[in-house]
């Protein structure tokens, strides 16, 4: 009785809150598939096709007279570089503050973390004159440099927590064996870290997607743009927006994205609760 | 586990004893290595710009050099004398504090309902983290769209007829019986969402909340997963359920890690720029300006790089403060 009494509580929380987080998404799609005389007429009910609607030539525009197909794979090549130059440098950070430095790796750890609290708004104004005198700008390089000092401080914090989670006598008992310190943070520690590892590659991927201002501040030329910049400042001209090309370039990172952070989410709230917090 | 000790004096014996492996194994010596990279490069790319971004704050440098002449904090009394620079630290602790506060009940609720084996729940879930997924810049847009002055759904929905026929329904005769901090909305004159001061606000208080609502979900998710299932069994036997069970069992288990989520929102949203800067660039009339948005506003489009380093420095003791006292928190918390 209970039980279902709570059910129906939980369909009716969420019900409604799948609908509105949801729905600029269905707009998104409804929008990018409906033709211009459609659109842009008030008179239409917007939740229904009308004159020469649907259509697929929105897409056609975006993949053919854009430079979106670049700006995605700019974007894919910068945020794996990126995660491979994070965990690098995270995960051996990590490990050492918790595990080997002792009561100044926590101070040093929390140390980092604050780091973190300086925004790229503060930083992008010294960070676009250094990158210009090293003649980086309009290169993807300049990202993947860049990029990192903010995924960097959050991937050791978050890895500190999880190697806290990993039980001591594993190592030690690997110690014993006469494996070197290396060997047994390569074979032992870091293969049993995979959803931690996978937290970070998550989070720290989902923060390159997100950046604007640095991509914004580097990158003028259209082919080196990633898609966070470069769709709202080639398909905004003026004040010309093209719509419904807008929405399906938000569109298409956006669904595959989703299904495969639902896909890792289980693993991902091991690695969290691995006591990330804790 | 039971070792054959003949064997490991045996493995000990046999490994290399190289100077550098000895160094390696020294646990100082291997905890400074695997630290180094990490800290230097942190050190180069955060440390340096932010002594950099202060020297400038100290200039009256404009674009296109660094170099300025010496004006001491002359550039922090300009910026606070400047009524939007005021207007904007108001905003920034106005979005954080009111979106925050809507992230955490909400999350609060979506993620206790989620842990139910319901019917569908797949879908729902995905449903519900789909804002998180979409970069915000882009998703930013698409609530540009539904926010346009002219073809907005929002709009839309709200004044017309939702369903036809003998009893006419409006959605904003409902909306105008809630105690809203705006206007009653007419139908015949819809809001201007993004045109107005006050509906400005509320819209970047609602894409802020959106896209926030979806991670403070996983972080909840993951709070609820580590209550030790003897606990929830306790609870059950004492007879806890519902409300009761949630105000004495999960809420106080929950209370560090929405000490988390509530900080990383506190990061995500006061130091976020793209949102108001795709919205509505800081307008109508410097409305809806940020202390980030301020900053890049003075900074970049006026030229005037050493009050914009001056504005953004304004936030970095908020933040630092919060942080402290929220990790602090979190730890008291849980120790007790």
């Amino acid at each position: 009785m209970i039980e279902r009494r709570e059910k129906l509580f939980s369909y009716l929380v969420l019900g409604p809150f799948a609908i509105v987080l949801a729905f600029p998404f269905y707009w998104m799609l409804w929008t990018s598939f409906k033709s211009d005389i459609d659109l842009y007429n008030v008179n239409d009910v917007p939740f229904a096709f009308g004159k020469g609607s649907p259509t697929t030539r929105n897409y056609g525009f975006l993949f053919h007279h854009t430079q979106y197909l670049t700006w995605v794979k700019n974007t894919a090549f910068v945020g794996i570089v990126v995660v491979l130059i994070t965990l690098a440098l995270a995960l051996p950070a990590g490990y050492a503050l918790t595990r080997l430095a002792g009561r100044w790796g926590q101070n040093v750890g929390v140390g980092i973390f604050l780091t973190y609290l300086v925004p790229p708004t503060l930083l992008f104004l010294p960070m676009s004159w250094v990158i210009a005198h090293a003649g980086l700008q309009d290169r993807l390089l300049s990202l993947i440099i860049v990029f990192p000092s903010f995924t960097v401080p959050f991937s050791t914090w978050l890895l500190m927590g999880f190697f806290k989670t990993i039980p001591l006598e594993l190592e030690d008992a690997a110690l014993v064996d006469g494996a070197s310190r290396l060997k047994t943070l390569l074979h032992v520690v870091f293969p049993i870290s995979v959803p931690g590892i996978l937290t970070v590659v998550i989070f720290s991927f989902s923060l390159v997607l997100n950046d604007f201002v640095y991509a914004l501040a580097f990158i003028t030329t259209s082919s080196a743009k990633t898609i966070s910049t470069g769709v709202s400042t080639e398909l905004i001209r003026g004040d010309v927006f093209y719509w419904q090309a807008l929405m399906a370039a938000t569109l298409i990172p956006s669904i595959p994205l989703a299904l495969l952070y639902n896909a890792f989410l289980n693993r991902f709230i091991a690695g969290f609760t691995g006591g990330a917090f804790r | 586990m039971l070792y054959d000790p003949a064997a490991l004096v045996a493995v000990a014996e046999a490994r290399p004893r190289g100077r550098w492996r000895d160094l390696l194994e020294e646990r100082r010596f291997l905890a400074a290595t695997l630290i180094a990279p990490a800290v230097i490069f942190i050190l180069a790319l955060v440390g340096g710009p932010l002594l950099l971004s202060v020297y400038l704050s100290l200039t009256d440098a404009t674009g296109g050099t660094l170099h300025g002449h010496w004006v001491g904090l002359d550039n922090f009394t300009n910026a606070w004398s400047d009524p939007n620079f005021r207007r904007a630290l108001r905003n920034t602790i106005l979005f954080t504090v009111v979106s925050q506060a809507i992230v955490l009940v909400c999350a609060g609720l979506i993620a206790h309902a989620l842990t139910r084996p319901i019917h569908g729940r797949w879908i729902l879930r995905f449903l519900i983290l789909l804002p998180w997924a979409a970069p915000v810049p882009l998703s930013t847009i698409g609530w540009l769209w539904m926010y346009d002055s002219l073809f907005s759904v929002v709009n839309w929905t709200l004044v017309h007829d939702l369903f036809p026929g003998h009893h006419a329904f409006y959605l904003y005769k409902v909306v105008n019986w809630l105690p809203l901090p705006f206007g009653d909305i007419d139908r015949l004159n819809p809001p201007q969402w993004l045109g107005n001061s006050t509906l400005a606000l509320v819209a970047v208080i609602s894409v802020h909340a959106w896209r926030l609502i979806p991670f403070a979900v996983v972080i909840f998710l993951a709070g609820l997963a580590s209550i030790p299932t003897e606990v929830q069994d306790a609870a059950r036997i004492d007879g806890a359920t519902g409300f009761r069970k949630f105000l004495y069992v999960t809420l106080p288990l929950q209370l560090p890690i929405a000490t988390v989520a509530l900080l990383f929102g506190i990061v995500f949203t006061a130091t976020d720029m793209t949102v108001v800067y795709i919205l509505t660039r800081g307008g109508p009339f410097n409305s809806t300006q940020m202390l980030t948005t301020w900053a890049y506003q003075t900074g970049i489009n006026s030229g005037n790089l050493g009050e914009g380093a001056a504005i953004s420095l304004y936030l970095l003791p908020l933040l630092f403060v919060v942080a402290v006292l929220m990790l602090r928190f979190a730890r008291k918390v849980e120790v007790s």
